[in-house]
C-alpha cells in the first residue's frame, strides 16, 4: 500500500515536449511510471518519447484514461494548465513549476473547490511511491522501500528525509513534497491524513519551513487524531530558525511577517502535539529510528541566544 | 518588489484613489519648483526610502534638534531649505537598522488638514487564500502594535476572488471605520478602487496609513506603501521599471541577475546550497554547531555551471566570509555540474578562504572525483552534520 499514486498510476505530462519535461518524463519512464502521453497545444497527433501527444487536456485523458497528470509549464502560463486539467477531471494534478503569481494561484485554488481534483504544489518536486509511481522530479536512486510516509514543504529537505531514513533501513511508502509557495493545492493535513490511513505507512516524517500557520494546524490535527486514537510515531523538522524576519527565504512562502510563522512556534506546536522534533536536518533518519525504538529524547541544546 | 512612496501614489491616482497633489524631486530646485506647483499654503516634503518610520527617523550628518525625513514648510523656499538639508544624507529609522538609507529622492506633496486618521491595508490571506482588507480605527499606529494590543479595533475582511470586490465589502469596510453618511460611501468607493487596483497589478501587499480625513470631508491617502509579486513582473514591464536598485543590497542585485536567490546575513561563514529549505537548514546546523551564516543562497534546481560560478564569485566577495560551506543534494542538478562549477570559479577568483564541499545525490561520485581530481583545496564532507562542523572549526568558531 502506499498513498495517493502506486504501479497502476496513468500519468500525462502538460507541457511535455520541453527541455526540463523531456528530462524528467525519461527519468520517470526509466523509473517504470505508466506514462500514457503528454500534452502540448499545437502539436497534437505527434508523439514524443514513444508517446502520443495532444493538444488538450481533455483529448489527452479521453484517449489515455489517465488518472494524473504533471505540469511543466512555465510560471506564467502554469495557472492555464492547472485549470485546464481541472476542468479536464484529472483526479490527481501535479504542479512542478516555480514561480506562479500568488493572484493566480488564488483562482486556482478556487477552481479546486468542488472540483473533481487535488493538486498537489506548485513549486514541489512532486511525489513518488517507491518501486512504482514517480511524478515529479526527485532522485529515485535514494528512495528505498518500507514503512515511512513523508511530507515536506522544501524539495531537498525530502531528500535528506528519504536519504536518511533509507540509510538507516526504514525505507518510504510514498514521499510527497506538497511545495513552498504560499497558496497550495494539498496542505500537510491533507496527506497526513492519507498517511494515518494507509496500513503500510508505519511512521511520519513531516518537514516544514518558517511562514504561515500550516505547521501548527497540522500539529493540532494530529493531537485530535490521537486523541481519537489513530496516531503513528511522527518526526518533525522545521528549517528557517535562524531566518531573518520579514526576509523571503527563496520560497514565496517562507517568511516571517508580523512576528508571525517564526520557526519555535511551530517547533513547540509539534512537540505539544507529541511529534518528536529532529534537532538539525542531519538528524531526521537518528531521530526517529530514537522514536521507534523507544528511546528517550536527547536533551537538545537550543541554538544560541 | 518596493517601490517608493510617490511612485505608488502615481500608480493609485491612476485608479481614481484620491491622494493629495505631489511632485518628486530629485534636487533642491527641483523641490522649490513643484511646491509653486501647488497652492500652498502649507507643503509636506518628504524623504523616499524603502524604509517606514521617517517623520520620527534622524539624520546622521545633522544635529539632534534637526527635523526629520518628513517635514512641513510655509513658502517654496523653505521647502527648498529642507531639500537641500536631506538630499544626500543619511536617514536612520527604527527600520532602517543603524546605518540608515541615503536620501537621493524627495516628494513635496500638498499638505492636509487632519481631522481623522485609519489604517487600511489589502494582502493575500494565506490562511484563507483569499485578498483581504486589514481595516482599523488606528490610523498612524504601527498596525502589528494595535495587532498585539487591541487586536479588537483591526477587521480582517476577504473577498472571494470568485465574485471579486462588491458593495457589501465596502459597507463592511466604511462600518470598520466607523464612517457613517457621504463619508462612509467615499469609504466603499475608495476600498473598491483599492482593490482594482491590487488585483490588477498583482500587488502582495497596499498599506495605507494613514488614511485621512481632511478638514474639508474628504477621504484621503496620505501615505501609500505598495509591495509588488515580483513573480508577476513580467507582465508588467511599467512596474518592474520603477524598481530602484540604489534601495537594494548590491550583493542580492547581482545575485537576482544570475537568477540566484541569496539574501546577506551578519555571519562570516559563506552557504551556497540548492533548494530553499535545504539551504535554511543549512544556516541553522551551522549556528546549532556554534558558526554563523553570512547568507541564504539557493542555487535553484536547474542551475548550470555558471550560475555555480556566479554563486561562488558573490560569496566570496563578502568581505566578512571567513570559510564557504557548499552543500548540495543533487535532484536536478547533478553533483558533476556544481563540481565543476566551484572548480571553475576557484580557478577564476581565487580560494582564499577554507572551502567544505559535501555532495550528495544524482552522480555523487562523479562530482566527488572532479574535486579530488582538482588539486584544489577543498574539505570533502561525508554527511551535513559532518560539513557544519567542519567548516565552523575551520572559521574558529566554538564546538
Amino acid at each position: 500500500m502506499s498513498i495517493l499514486i502506486n504501479k497502476d498510476t496513468r500519468v500525462l505530462c502538460q507541457g511535455m515536449t520541453g527541455k526540463t519535461a523531456t528530462f524528467h518524463t525519461k527519468a520517470a519512464l526509466e523509473f517504470g511510471t505508466k506514462m500514457v502521453g503528454g500534452v502540448a497545444p499545437g502539436k497534437g497527433g505527434s508523439s514524443h518519447l514513444d508517446l502520443p501527444v495532444f493538444d488538450t487536456v481533455l483529448e489527452a485523458r479521453q484517449a489515455t484514461d489517465a488518472d494524473a497528470s504533471v505540469i511543466y509549464v512555465p510560471p506564467l502560463f502554469a495557472a492555464d494548465a492547472i485549470c485546464e486539467a481541472i476542468q479536464a477531471e484529472i483526479p490527481l494534478i501535479v504542479c512542478i513549476t516555480e514561480g506562479i503569481p500568488v493572484l493566480d494561484m488564488q483562482r486556482v485554488n478556487r477552481a479546486l473547490s468542488g472540483s473533481k481534483s487535488r493538486l498537489i504544489g506548485p513549486n514541489c518536486p512532486g511525489l513518488i511511491t517507491t518501486d512504482e509511481c514517480k511524478i515529479g522530479i526527485m532522485p529515485a536512486s535514494i528512495f528505498r522501500k518500507g514503512s515511512v510516509g513523508i511530507v515536506s514543504r522544501s524539495g531537498t529537505l525530502t531528500y535528506e528525509a528519504v536519504f536518511q531514513t533509507s540509510q538507516q533501513g526504514l525505507g518510504q511508502t510514498t514521499a510527497v513534497g506538497i511545495g513552498g509557495d504560499p497558496i497550495k493545492g494539498t496542505e500537510f493535513i491533507d496527506v497526513l491524513e492519507l498517511f494515518l490511513a494507509d496500513p503500510a505507512t508505519e511512521s511520519i516524517v513531516m518537514i516544514g519551513e518558517i511562514g504561515g500557520q500550516a505547521e501548527e494546524d497540522a500539529a493540532q490535527f494530529l493531537a485530535d487524531e490521537a486523541r481519537r486514537g489513530r496516531s503513528k510515531p511522527t518526526v518533525g523538522f522545521i528549517a528557517g530558525r535562524t531566518a531573518p524576519p520579514g526576509r523571503r527565504m527563496g520560497h514565496a512562502g517562507a517568511v516571517i511577517s508580523g512576528g508571525k510563522g517564526g520557526a519555535e512556534d511551530k517547533i513547540a506546536a509539534m512537540r505539544d502535539a507529541g511529534l518528536r522534533v529532529s534537532p538539525t536536518p542531519a538528524k531526521i533518519g537518528e531521530t526517529l529510528v530514537g522514536l521507534l525504538k523507544g528511546q528517550p529524547e536527547e536533551a537538545q541544546p537550543t541554538a544560541a541566544e | 518588489m518596493h517601490i517608493h512612496e510617490y511612485q505608488a501614489k502615481d500608480v493609485l491616482r491612476s485608479y481614481g484613489v484620491p491622494v493629495p497633489d505631489g511632485f518628486a524631486a530629485m534636487d533642491a530646485d527641483e523641490a522649490k519648483a513643484a511646491a509653486g506647483k501647488l497652492p500652498g499654503p502649507v507643503f509636506v516634503v518628504k524623504a523616499q526610502i524603502h524604509a517606514g518610520g521617517r517623520g520620527k527617523g534622524s539624520f546622521k550628518e545633522l544635529g539632534a534638534d534637526a527635523g526629520g525625513g518628513v517635514r512641513l514648510a510655509r513658502s517654496a523656499d523653505e521647502v527648498r531649505e529642507h531639500a537641500a538639508q536631506m538630499l544626500n544624507n543619511t536617514l536612520v529609522t527604527v527600520q532602517t537598522g543603524p546605518d540608515g538609507k541615503q536620501v537621493n529622492r524627495l516628494y513635496v506633496e500638498a499638505g492636509s488638514q487632519i481631522d481623522k486618521e485609519f489604517y487600511l491595508s489589502l494582502l493575500v490571506d494565506r490562511a484563507t487564500g483569499f485578498t483581504s482588507f486589514v481595516v482599523s480605527t488606528e490610523g498612524g499606529m504601527d498596525i502589528e502594535a494595535v495587532a498585539h494590543e487591541t487586536p479588537e479595533k483591526i477587521l480582517t475582511l476577504g473577498v472571494d476572488p470568485a465574485t471579486g470586490f462588491m458593495p457589501h465589502h465596502g459597507r463592511a469596510v466604511a462600518k470598520a471605520l466607523g464612517l457613517t453618511g457621504d463619508l462612509a460611501k467615499q469609504a466603499g468607493a475608495l476600498a473598491g478602487k483599492l482593490y482594482t487596483a491590487f488585483m490588477a497589478r498583482d500587488m502582495e501587499m497596499l498599506e495605507i496609513n494613514p488614511l485621512v480625513l481632511t478638514g474639508d470631508g474628504e477621504l484621503r491617502c496620505l501615505d501609500a506603501k505598495i509591495g509588488f509579486d515580483s513573480n508577476a513582473l513580467p507582465r508588467h514591464p511599467d512596474i518592474a521599471e520603477m524598481r530602484d536598485e540604489t534601495e537594494e543590497d548590491a550583493k542580492e542585485i547581482e545575485a537576482s541577475r544570475h537568477d540566484l536567490s541569496y539574501i546577506a546575513l551578519d555571519g562570516d561563514i559563506g552557504c551556497m546550497v540548492n533548494g530553499a529549505g535545504l539551504a535554511m537548514g543549512t544556516m541553522d546546523i551551522i549556528k546549532y554547531h556554534g558558526g554563523a551564516p553570512a547568507n541564504f543562497l539557493d542555487v535553484g534546481g536547474g542551475a548550470t555551471a555558471e550560475k555555480v560560478a556566479a554563486a561562488f564569485k558573490i560569496i566570496t566577495a563578502d568581505p566578512n566570509v571567513k570559510g564557504i560551506l557548499v552543500n548540495i543534494f543533487g535532484g536536478i542538478m547533478r553533483c558533476d555540474v556544481i563540481a565543476e562549477g566551484i572548480i571553475t570559479a576557484v580557478k577564476e577568483v581565487g580560494l582564499s578562504v577554507p572551502l567544505v564541499v559535501r555532495l550528495e545525490g544524482t552522480n555523487v561520485a562523479e562530482g566527488k572525483k572532479i574535486i579530488e581530481e582538482s588539486g584544489l583545496n577543498v574539505i570533502s564532507a561525508d554527511d551535513l552534520d559532518d560539513a557544519a562542523q567542519k567548516i565552523v572549526k575551520a572559521v574558529g568558531g566554538s564546538n
